[in-house]
C-alpha cells in the first residue's frame, strides 16, 4: 500500500519568490490539477540540499519536483545557478541508486506561471503514473 | 525539553473556499492525533477578529508554545498570524502556515482531504522543531528614489516632495513628461494634456525637495529595505547644465536634422535637440549618431554661437550612488509596433498610422500644426479606427489595454472637429467602464460617427470597384449585420496595445521584483497589495504594472507615495530574522561557504579559524547552509531537522519503499 488510493505521491520544493507564488497563482486562478503534488516551501532552490531529495524518496515519494526563479531572476541573484550545478551531479546519483531520471524534475516557474506550474505537475504525474510506484532495488546495476 | 510541546492547531474554512472540498471535521479529527497538539479548532474565518482571538485565548489559557493555522498561502496571512500570536505573548516565530486554499482546496478536483491532512501533518511537525527569534529593527533612510518621469513618477515625486521628504526623481529621456506630453487632448473631458501637465513639470523641476536627474539610468541597487544604495548613470549630454541658458540658439545653428523620436519619426529634430519646446529642463542634448563633429571631427556650429560657452563635447558619463530608504518604480509602458501583422500594412501602406502619430498630428504643436492630413498634405475624407489591434489577441497579447475605446471616440471626435471627414470605429467591444466615459460614448455616437462591430481582417489597397480605387479598404465581417463589409477610406488608425517596456526584464533584476505572464511587473497582492513588490521597499506605479488610463495612473502614484511615506515616516522598519549562523563546533574553516554568499556576508575569522556570519548583511536565502560539507551552518526557521520533519509529515500516508525489501 503505496498510498491509499495507489496514486504516486510527488514532494515538491519550491522557492519562496517564484515557484511558491505561481503555485499560489494557480490556486487564485483556479487551474485543476491533480493532488499527488505536495509542497515544501524554501525560501530559495539554493537552500535546497541534496539529501532533502534523497530523505523524500526514502519517506516514500515516488518523485520529487524542484522548482524555483527562471536564470537570471532569481531573488538572492544566483540561488538557482547554484542549484542547477547541484542538480547535475545529484541527477548521477540518482541514476546510479536505481532512481529512474523521470523521479526527479527541475523547472523554472515565475511567479506570474500560475499554468505552467499546473502542467508541470499535471505532465510528472501523468509520466509516474506510467513509471508505478519507486522500486530503486530492482533497478541498481552490478557494480 | 521536546516532550513539552503544546500546539495549537487552527483550520480555517474560508466561508467554502476551504470547507467546500475539505471535509474539515475529518481534517479536525486528525490532527487531533498528530504529536504534541493539544487543542485542535476550526473556525469559518480563522483571519477574523473572532478567529484571531481563538488563537489568542487559547496561547493565554492553554499555554500553547507552538501554533499551527491550515489556511490560505502564507504569502496571504502569515504576517497576519505572526502579529496575532505575538499579541499574546507567543514569539512570532513559532508559527506554521499549513496552505491549504492556494495549493489544495481551490485546485484539486479530488483528493483534496488526504492532500490537507499531509500539510497539517507537515506544518505540525515543522512546527515541533521551530525556535524563536528575535525580529530586528533597522534604520530607514528618509529619501526616495522615483524611476521615471512620466505622470506617474511626477506625481508620487511631488507627494514625497510635499511632505518635506527628499526625492530623487530619474528619467532616460532627456525630459521628463513621458508618454502623457505626447498626447493632445485627454478623454473623456478633452482637456489638452499637456496643458495639466507642464505646470506639475514645472513644480517638480523646482521643487526645493526633488533632485531631478534626466538622461540618467539606475544600473544597481543594493542593501534592503529602508537602505538601498543605487547606483546612476549620467548620461553625457555634451551641454554644461550648469552653465546653458536654454537660449535654444544652438538648436536654431545646428545644420543636421533627423527623425523626431517624440514626435514618432513623423517631424524631424536636430542633432543637438530638446525633445519638445517646453521640456524640463530646458536644456538641449547632442544626439552623436546625427552630429557631424562626433563622426567626422567638424562643423561646431552650436559652440560657436553658444555665448555662455555651455558646450562641452569632452563630456563623458559620470556614476552618482545615492542612498534612500524606498523606491518607486514608475517605468512605463511600449506601445506594441503592428508590423507584425502584416495584412494591416502598417509601415507598408500609407496613410496607416498607430494611434501616438495620431496623437502627435492632432497637437498643435506636433509636426503638422494639429492638422489631421494625409501623407499628400490633403484632408481625408474618411477615416477609420480599427481597436485592438495586438490587444485581446491570442497571438499578441491576451490582456485588454483599458485605454484604447476611449481614446478612440476621442480621435473619432478631433477628426470630426478638425476635418469634414466620415469616422468609422471598427471596434469588438465597447469598453467604456470609467467616470464619465459612457457620457462621452454617447456624446460621440451622436455626433454621427460610424460603430462598426468586428474584427478587421485585412486592411488592402487592391481595389475591386471603382469606388474603392485609390483608397484603403478595411474588410472585416461585420457581427450586428452578419455579413462580410468592406469600407474604403483615406485614413486608418490603430490602435496598438500598451507592453511592457522592452527592458522590463532588466528593471525586475536590477530590483529583485517579478514579472507577471503578461510582462508588467507584478504586485504582491492583486488586491489588498496592488502598490507593493516582493521586494520591501519597492512600489511599482502606473502603466508599468499594467495598462491603465491617467486617472488611475495618478491615483495609483499617490498611493505610492503613501507607501513610501509610510514606510520612511516610521523611521525604522522590522526585517526578516530568517538568517543563516555558523556552529563554531562543527565549522572546519573549509570555506567553501564563502564564496557563495551573494551578498559578502560571510568572513573568516583568522584567530578563530571558522566563518563567521554578518546578521545584518544575511538575507536568508541558505545557500550556504546547503553547501556546508560538515553541516556546521543552521538555516534558521528552515533548518535540516525541520525540514526533514515537514518531509516526514508530509509524506506520513505513504510507506517508505525501504520496507518493501
Amino acid at each position: 500500500m503505496r498510498s491509499p488510493n495507489g496514486e504516486p505521491r510527488i514532494v515538491g520544493f519550491l522557492c519562496n519568490w517564484c515557484a511558491y507564488q505561481g503555485a499560489d497563482l494557480a490556486g487564485t486562478s483556479r487551474m485543476h490539477y491533480p493532488a499527488n503534488v505536495r509542497v515544501v516551501r524554501v525560501m530559495c532552490t539554493g537552500r535546497i540540499d541534496p539529501t532533502f531529495v534523497l530523505k523524500a524518496f526514502a519517506e516514500g515519494a515516488d518523485g520529487v519536483l524542484v522548482a524555483g526563479c527562471h536564470a537570471g531572476d532569481c531573488h538572492y541573484k544566483e540561488g538557482n545557478y547554484k542549484t542547477m550545478r547541484r542538480v547535475a551531479l545529484l541527477r548521477k546519483m540518482l541514476d546510479q541508486m536505481g532512481i529512474e531520471p523521470e523521479r526527479f524534475r527541475l523547472e523554472w516557474v515565475s511567479a506570474g506561471e500560475g499554468a505552467k506550474w499546473a502542467k508541470v505537475v499535471k505532465e510528472m504525474t501523468a509520466e509516474l503514473q506510467a513509471l508505478g510506484p519507486l522500486a530503486w532495488w530492482e533497478n541498481v546495476r552490478e557494480a | 525539553m521536546e516532550n513539552d510541546r503544546r500546539i495549537g492547531v487552527y483550520i480555517c474554512h474560508c466561508g467554502t473556499n476551504i470547507a467546500g472540498t475539505v471535509d474539515i471535521e475529518e481534517l479536525t479529527e486528525y490532527a487531533r492525533h498528530l504529536p504534541g497538539v493539544v487543542v485542535v479548532r476550526d473556525y469559518k474565518f480563522v483571519c477574523s477578529e473572532p478567529g484571531q482571538n481563538l488563537i489568542k485565548e487559547d496561547i493565554r489559557e492553554l499555554g500553547l508554545n507552538r501554533v499551527v493555522v491550515a489556511a490560505c498561502s502564507p504569502r496571504m496571512h502569515e504576517p497576519t498570524f505572526r502579529r496575532a500570536v505575538a499579541q499574546a505573548g507567543l514569539n512570532p516565530y513559532l508559527l506554521q502556515i499549513a496552505n491549504i486554499r492556494e495549493q489544495c482546496s481551490w485546485v484539486h478536483e479530488d483528493g483534496n482531504t488526504d492532500k490537507a491532512k499531509a500539510l497539517v501533518n507537515a506544518a505540525a511537525q515543522k512546527a515541533y522543531y521551530l525556535e524563536p527569534r528575535d525580529t530586528r529593527e533597522v534604520p530607514v533612510n528618509p529619501s526616495v528614489l522615483v524611476i521615471g518621469g512620466g505622470i506617474a513618477g511626477i506625481q508620487a515625486a511631488l507627494k514625497i516632495a510635499d511632505a518635506t521628504h527628499k526625492v530623487y526623481l530619474v528619467e532616460r529621456e532627456p525630459s521628463i513628461g513621458g508618454r502623457m506630453i505626447q498626447l493632445d487632448k485627454t478623454f473623456p473631458t478633452l482637456d489638452c494634456s499637456s496643458c495639466i501637465l507642464t505646470p506639475k513639470m514645472a513644480s517638480v523641476a523646482s521643487h526645493p525637495f526633488v533632485e531631478l536627474m534626466t538622461y540618467s539610468e539606475v544600473v544597481d541597487v543594493s542593501g534592503y529595505v529602508g537602505n538601498f544604495r543605487v547606483k546612476i548613470r549620467r548620461n553625457p549630454r555634451y551641454v554644461d547644465e550648469s552653465i546653458c541658458t536654454g537660449c535654444g540658439i544652438c538648436i536654431q545653428k545646428c545644420p543636421w536634422k533627423t527623425d523626431s523620436e517624440f514626435d514618432m519619426g513623423l517631424g524631424k529634430r536636430k542633432a543637438i535637440y530638446t525633445p519638445f519646446p517646453q521640456a524640463v529642463p530646458n536644456i538641449p542634448v547632442i544626439d552623436t549618431e546625427t552630429c557631424v563633429y562626433f563622426k567626422k571631427g567638424t562643423c561646431r556650429a552650436c559652440e560657436l554661437f553658444c555665448e555662455p560657452k555651455a558646450i562641452d563635447f569632452q563630456q563623458t558619463e559620470r556614476f552618482e550612488e545615492i542612498e534612500v530608504g524606498a523606491i518607486i518604480v514608475a517605468t512605463g509602458y511600449d506601445v506594441f509596433d503592428p508590423s507584425p501583422i502584416y495584412q494591416y500594412g502598417y509601415k507598408r501602406l500609407d496613410n496607416v498610422v498607430t494611434s501616438l502619430e495620431f496623437e502627435r498630428m492632432c497637437s498643435a504643436t506636433g509636426p503638422t500644426g494639429g492638422e489631421v492630413v494625409l501623407k499628400s498634405g490633403e484632408a481625408p475624407t474618411s477615416v477609420a479606427i480599427i481597436h485592438c489591434v495586438g490587444s485581446r489577441d491570442q497571438n499578441y497579447f491576451e490582456y485588454c489595454s483599458r485605454v484604447c475605446c476611449m481614446y478612440a471616440l476621442k480621435f473619432a471626435h478631433l477628426v470630426k472637429e478638425k476635418t469634414e471627414a466620415d469616422v468609422y470605429q471598427i471596434y469588438m467591444d465597447m469598453r467604456a467602464y470609467g467616470k464619465g466615459f459612457e457620457e462621452f460614448y454617447r456624446r460621440v455616437s451622436d455626433e454621427g460617427v460610424n460603430f462598426v462591430r468586428g474584427k478587421v481582417a485585412e486592411i488592402t489597397d487592391q481595389a475591386l470597384t471603382d469606388e474603392e480605387r485609390g483608397k484603403l479598404i478595411v474588410a472585416c465581417e461585420d457581427t450586428l449585420l452578419g455579413r462580410l463589409v468592406r469600407i474604403p477610406v483615406d485614413m486608418v488608425v490603430l490602435c496598438p496595445a500598451m507592453k511592457a517596456r522592452a527592458d522590463a526584464a532588466e528593471m525586475a533584476r536590477l530590483m529583485n521584483i517579478s514579472r507577471g505572464a503578461d510582462g508588467f511587473f507584478l504586485e504582491r497582492h492583486p488586491k489588498l497589495e496592488p502598490i507593493s513588490t516582493n521586494t520591501d521597499g519597492v512600489f511599482v506605479v502606473g502603466c508599468a504594472q499594467g495598462p491603465k488610463d491617467i486617472p488611475d495612473t495618478v491615483a495609483q502614484a499617490s498611493a505610492g507615495a503613501a507607501e513610501a511615506l509610510a514606510l520612511i515616516d516610521a523611521g525604522k522598519v522590522e526585517v526578516e530574522a530568517i538568517t543563516a549562523a555558523v556552529n563554531e563546533e562543527l565549522c572546519s574553516g573549509c570555506k567553501v561557504c564563502i564564496g557563495l554568499c551573494p551578498y559578502n556576508a560571510i568572513t573568516f575569522s583568522e584567530e578563530k579559524k571558522v566563518v563567521e556570519i554578518s546578521d545584518v548583511l544575511c538575507k536568508g536565502c541558505g545557500v550556504c547552509v546547503a553547501a556546508c560539507p560538515a553541516g556546521a551552518i543552521i538555516g534558521r526557521h528552515f533548518t535540516d531537522t525541520q525540514i526533514f520533519a515537514e518531509i516526514e509529515g508530509i509524506l506520513a500516508d505513504a510507506r517508505p519503499p525501504v520496507a518493501a525489501i
